[in-house]
């Protein structure tokens, strides 16, 4: 691939300045910061599976949410001790992770005969009733899930090491002391990377070719020799897996699992990352787990001295108005202006191309996964003569 | 027996409203290939305008308003943002409605806020008997109202030029433009046609049993997707037959709660709409009276 690439050097060294930075934060970064960070990189996970969903192999999921919470519960159930409300297996961490991953994945398996049977929208609707449908098993479970109100989770651990305050109770680097956040922030740092590698690796080669040629065109895929039925179960639990991972993340960073943090606004959000940093685009996915993660946050925490906002429930525009406002009119600036998302845009920057005429990307090209249907004007209308098919 | 009379009347009445709304759904789906998802946030709009405006104008005049009022913002909705994306493809159009939806219903439940604003209905808190069974006369109303808004479509899509060209437009586009058919104008009056039909959708939702206009009511719109979903994409005959089942399932699931509980758990009545939907999905992924979508090899 790399001669079809350019030059690698530029992008490896651009990702390793940025790994060495992701290293050195926690050293720098209040709690606020970690804590927001974490649920970047969290979300990071979710958005890069999901990409791999939608964007490489053209399979539009609102369902993501409730991947991530079954990931979350198995696991808040397998790594905690049963008490008198809610069940546990006491399983070790790392097995609690794996197990979160792979449950998801089979959870994926077994909706992949509706997703075979299912296209475009329609499947996209589907998986919206696997939303509700989760959440209702999760509220009436309650003796595994805890209901309503949730249950907490145990901490993470490798080895007698504790990824929380204690256990070693004091640690240090630089003279900073490392809490269960600073550390949390390393275990985390090391799943995003191995899954955007994974994800990277998956997309550009066999695999991810053949989830390309699905989104294409179904009948040319199957004409070529793939198995069309099992590259969309495969697709499907690999974006599950990550899912479930994510979903764990999130548990371990919130120390608590609740029904309400995986509802559809979570499958909304995820969809909203990946379609803002371009479909198809791994990195794409990263910078957009950012912006939607981090926008809320941010917000919140510095409404005070931001002077347009007024202090929450004076009647004003309070910081969570504000930020659902701005998140709702970036999404509509991007999917206006950027063709192809941030990723899009990043592309014709490094071509230093016309915006109106973006080169063909490497590897699957992140375009059209989701319909024959032209927007705006009823089906087949001129529209379709902008495509930039490679 | 009376008891389950109620409920099916109460879920027939329910369901006539969800496939106003469902109806929305496909005639936008139809007329412009966009997945609405600012539907719930415009049905709450027109619910608002006729909340706010009924003091000062009263009812019919602020019902007016408020069915202009959201047919106004579709045809904005479409004209400024829909026809301007950068990606002119489904997914990225359901996506930018997400948008929209976030931003009109976040703008929406600041105005309302804590309040739950009354509509000043005709038809206030009372009841209409039928032997031992009792309806709320909003839902007869509604009732009646949404027969006779499907009377009128049907007229509109057999009978009319502006219809049956919207109906030329929404199978062949290119060829329906060369026959002299403006794609914009059958684009704007989907828009139009359903955001009025969103406005009184609101306007029943609101009403009596339901307290008042409050941000919740765009969510209850949400029920009206497996409605549509599950009567065809396409098809506005199959956004009845959807709102009905939607409906009828919402209300027996929800009024036989106490003897459903120990098979489903509690809040069933929610969840089940979207079972329905999948299973339909399942046995005909088209809907119920969708077109098959054609593949073209």
């Amino acid at each position: 691939m790399s001669e079809l690439r350019g030059n690698p050097w530029p992008r490896r060294v651009g990702g390793l300045v940025l790994v060495l930075v992701a290293l050195a934060l926690p050293l720098a970064l209040s709690d606020f910061w970690l804590q927001t960070g974490l649920f970047v990189m969290a979300a990071a996970i979710g958005a890069v599976g999901l990409t791999l969903l939608v964007g490489v192999a053209g399979q539009l999921s609102l369902g993501h949410a409730a991947f991530a919470a079954i990931g979350a519960y198995v696991y808040a159930w397998s790594t905690g001790e049963a008490t008198s409300t809610v069940g546990g297996a006491g399983l070790p961490p790392l097995a609690g992770l794996v197990l979160a991953a792979v449950v998801s994945a089979l959870v994926g398996a077994a909706f992949s005969p509706v997703a075979g049977r299912l296209r475009g929208i329609y499947l996209g609707l589907a998986t919206l009733g696997l939303v509700f449908v989760v959440r209702h098993l999760l509220v009436n479970l309650d003796q595994w899930t805890g209901g309503f109100t949730g249950r907490s989770v145990e901490s993470f651990a490798l080895g007698g090491f504790s990824f929380s305050n204690s256990d070693p109770d004091y640690l240090a680097v630089a003279g900073v002391e490392f809490e269960g956040l600073h550390r949390l922030w390393y275990l985390f740092l090391v799943l995003a990377l191995a899954a955007c590698w994974l994800a990277g690796n998956l997309r550009s080669g066999r695999t991810g070719r053949a989830w390309a040629n699905v989104r294409d065109s179904e009948t040319a895929a199957a004409a070529m020799g793939i198995g069309v039925a099992r590259a969309k179960a495969s697709v499907f639990v690999v974006s599950s897996a990550y899912a479930g991972v994510a979903g764990a993340m999130l548990a371990l960073a919130y120390g608590r699992v609740a029904p309400d943090v995986f509802s559809l606004t979570a499958s909304v959000d995820f969809l909203v990352m990946i379609v803002l940093g371009g479909l198809g685009s791994v990195g794409g996915a990263v910078v957009g787990a950012l912006f939607v993660t981090a926008l809320p946050l941010v917000l919140a925490e510095y409404s005070g001295s931001l002077p347009f906002l007024a202090a929450p429930g004076s009647g004003g525009l309070d910081p969570s108005t504000a930020s659902r406002i701005v998140y709702g009119l970036a999404i509509i600036a991007v999917l206006l202006f950027l063709r192809g998302g941030l990723a899009g845009a990043a592309r014709r920057l490094r071509h230093g191309s016309a915006p109106g005429a973006p080169p063909s990307a490497p590897g699957p090209t992140p375009h059209d996964p989701l319909s024959t249907h032209d927007v705006g004007r009823p089906a087949g209308g001129p529209a379709r003569s902008k495509e930039t098919t490679p | 027996m009376t008891y389950f009379l109620a409920q099916v009347l109460n879920g027939l009445s329910y369901g006539l409203v969800l496939s106003l709304i469902a109806a929305g759904f496909a005639i936008v789906f139809t007329s412009t290939g966009v997945l609405n998802f600012a539907h719930g946030s415009v049905v709450l709009l027109g619910a608002y305008l006729v909340a706010v405006l009924h003091p000062t104008l009263g009812f019919w005049p602020s019902l007016l308003v408020g069915m202009a009022g959201s047919a106004l913002v579709g045809v904005a909705i479409n004209a400024l943002l829909v026809r301007h994306l950068a990606d002119q493809n489904a997914g990225t159009a359901a996506i930018l409605m997400l948008g929209v939806d976030i931003v009109l219903l976040t703008e929406l439940t600041r105005r309302i806020g804590n309040q739950v604003l009354t509509l000043g209905a005709p038809w206030g808190a009372s009841v209409v008997r039928f032997g031992d069974v009792s309806l709320p006369t909003g839902r007869v109303v509604a009732a009646g109202v949404t027969v006779v808004a499907f009377a009128g479509l049907w007229y509109l899509f057999a009978r009319t030029d502006l219809g049956v060209g919207m109906r030329a437009a929404a199978a062949d586009g290119p060829t329906a433009s060369l026959m002299g058919i403006r794609l914009t104008r059958t684009a704007a009056t989907g828009w139009a046609l359903a955001g009025v039909l969103a406005a009184v959708a609101g306007v029943f939702l609101t009403s009596f049993p339901a307290p008042g206009v409050a941000p919740t009511v765009a969510l209850s719109a949400f029920a009206a997707i497996p409605a549509w979903v599950l009567g065809g994409f396409d098809s506005v005959p199959g956004a009845v037959v959807g709102g009905l089942v939607i409906g009828l399932t919402s209300a027996l699931v929800t009024g036989y709660e106490g003897d459903l509980e120990r098979f489903v758990g509690t809040g069933f009545g929610e969840v089940a709409p979207y079972v329905v939907m999948i299973v339909v999905l399942l046995v005909r992924p088209s809907g119920l009276l969708g077109s098959k979508e054609a593949v073209r090899v």
